[in-house]
């Protein structure tokens, strides 16, 4: 009786579209530079919400301040209802296992092979899997963004663009509840974009995932967005769907749009 | 002023070279322990760098004896040839080639492997996976530098006394059996342990020049060619220090 209440009330926690990424009034500087000041945002779940900025306003720092890997200066930042700040190692190294993040510079490790790179987040995270559930995986989700041939390949011997979509095999093995994307799309032709975007909302929509993008491609935010955030100047500086947004008559909002 | 900042930027890089030997000794004591990558590293390592030292002390063996040869020969005492170049190369000569070797291989590509995998983002991937790369990358990098250093050596030895052997025969003639009777003859516990003991610290250093070099090089392939060049240089030279303070332990001990 007790599960079952317990089940109902998560459901309506779920149904509720509580946020699942809270961020209030995040600093992050370096040295004398101020990047971020004083930036707050909220993800719901299941909710994909596009960051536009232009290049060094602080969009790779804001995400990595979000998977731990940059500490901010102050300001809060709630995963999944935990507060990233006073997390030990053991339990941050647990939340990560629930978020894919896809690096911007693609961070294949490129003394291993491609199967490895993808074996590498599960035998981390989830240690006792079996050796055919592993395969089943890495194949699965290769197949996923159309690179189940490459398996046994060095990522040196890609192309830029394959090594982009293993790098995002690699932030998808898990079946994250939360992913990043740091510029999924740059870098790839129009139709492998398009192919990516698609993936990217079917992967929402079928698992229920939230997910920060990060990008300047408009035509995968158009395909991918909820909402919109701009960051300028350290700040949210405005919040919206994309056709609120592309409509704005403000002079800031307008130029990311032309 | 210019010397001031000089030894300021010394100063600071030696207070951070000490939290990273801080940190290094924490890691290696708390779990997890990553023994798999630590025996890779050991095989990379030691099976790496054996061709070369085992050559280079080959060398040093055979080149050492056919110097000292005249000058023994001058003094009617040639028939402790052996007993000279066995001390030489045990002593001192086995241990600083073998380590200077070590260094130039070892450190360098320390130096440049975590270097490109810093710049290029790999490092905070693998903590992204739910590894401590410290522990994964660094820990078993310079455990296995501190271990692997001592076996090679020894083997260098080996190597260098059979050089020496040959060297001897070309002249006059041994069997083996008799200079290595010589050479046991002659050699000690008190020459041996130290010189086994310091290498050891020979490759702590070694390791962990090379790890901080790569581990905190900047940005950009610059970064990481000068992360390789200078772990090269600082391990070189931290060989010579540590080379330099065994032997006036070992002169207090009365070792010498
Ligand atoms: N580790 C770091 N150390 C010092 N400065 C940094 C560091 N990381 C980022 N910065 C600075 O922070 C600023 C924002 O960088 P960031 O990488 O977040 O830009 P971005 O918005 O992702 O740009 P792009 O679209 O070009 O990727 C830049 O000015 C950069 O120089
Ligand atoms: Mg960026």
């Amino acid at each position: 009786m007790m599960t079952t209440t317990e089940n109902i009330k998560q459901e309506a926690v779920a149904n509720n579209n509580a946020p699942v990424i809270v961020i209030k009034d995040l600093k992050k500087g370096f040295g004398n530079r101020i990047v971020l000041n004083g930036f707050s945002i909220e993800l719901k779940r299941g909710e994909s919400l596009v960051i536009l900025g232009k290049s060094g306003s602080g969009k790779s720092v804001l995400i990595k301040c979000i998977i731990g890997l940059l500490q901010a200066d102050s300001g809060t930042i709630e995963v999944l209802g935990k507060n990233i700040d006073r997390l030990d190692h053991k339990h941050m190294d647990e939340l990560r296992s629930h978020i894919g993040f896809l690096f911007q510079s693609n961070a294949l490790y490129d003394s291993m092979t491609i199967r490895q790179n993808l074996q590498f987040p599960m035998r981390r995270h989830l240690g006792d899997l079996s050796r055919e559930e592993v395969n089943r995986r890495v194949i699965e989700t290769l197949t996923n963004v159309g690179l189940a041939q490459t398996v046994d390949m060095m990522p040196s011997e890609l192309s830029g663009g394959m090594q982009k979509r293993v790098a995002l095999a690699r932030a998808l093995i898990l079946n994250p509840e939360i992913i990043l994307y740091d510029e999924p799309t740059t870098g790839l032709d129009p139709i492998t974009g398009r192919e990516i975007s698609k993936l990217m909302t079917d992967i929402q929509h079928k698992y229920r995932t939230s997910s920060i993008i990060i990008s300047h491609d408009m035509n995968c935010v158009k395909r991918t967005a909820d909402r919109i955030a701009l960051l300028v100047n350290g700040v949210c500086y405005a919040l919206g769907t994309y056709d609120e947004l592309s409509t704005s008559d403000d002079e800031n909002i307008k130029q990311f749009f032309e | 002023m210019k010397i001031a900042t000089s030894i300021r930027s010394f100063l600071s890089e030696t207070g951070s070279v000490a939290r990273f030997v801080y940190r290094y000794l924490q890691e290696l004591l708390s779990p997890r322990y990553e023994v798999r990558q630590f025996i890779r590293q050991c095989f990379i390592i030691g099976y790496n760098s054996l061709p070369l030292i085992g050559v280079t002390g080959f060398i040093m063996g055979l080149v050492l004896t056919m110097q000292l040869r005249p000058t023994l020969l001058t003094y009617g005492v040639v028939s402790k040839l052996p007993v000279m170049v066995s001390l030489a190369i045990v002593r001192e000569i086995g241990p600083v080639i073998s380590a200077l070797i070590f260094a130039g291989k070892i450190s360098s590509s320390m130096g440049a492997e975590l270097g490109s995998m810093k710049v290029t983002e790999q490092i905070d991937a693998m903590e992204v996976s739910g590894t401590n790369p410290f522990k994964y990358l660094i820990v078993t990098r310079v455990l296995a530098a501190t271990l692997m250093l001592p076996v090679l050596t020894i083997m260098s030895d080996a190597i260098g006394l059979y050089g020496s052997y040959l060297g001897v025969n070309i002249r006059d003639h041994t069997s083996l059996n008799l200079y290595f009777f010589e050479v046991f003859n002659t050699l000690h516990f008190g020459d041996v342990l130290p010189a086994i003991i310091k290498t050891f610290f020979f490759g702590f250093a070694i390791g962990i020049i090379g790890c901080y070099k790569g581990y905190n090089s900047s940005k950009g392939t610059e970064g990481v060619g000068r992360a390789a060049n200078s772990a090269v240089v600082i391990s070189s030279v931290a060989v010579f220090i540590i080379d330099l303070l065994a032997v006036q332990i070992t002169d207090v001990l009365g070792l010498n």
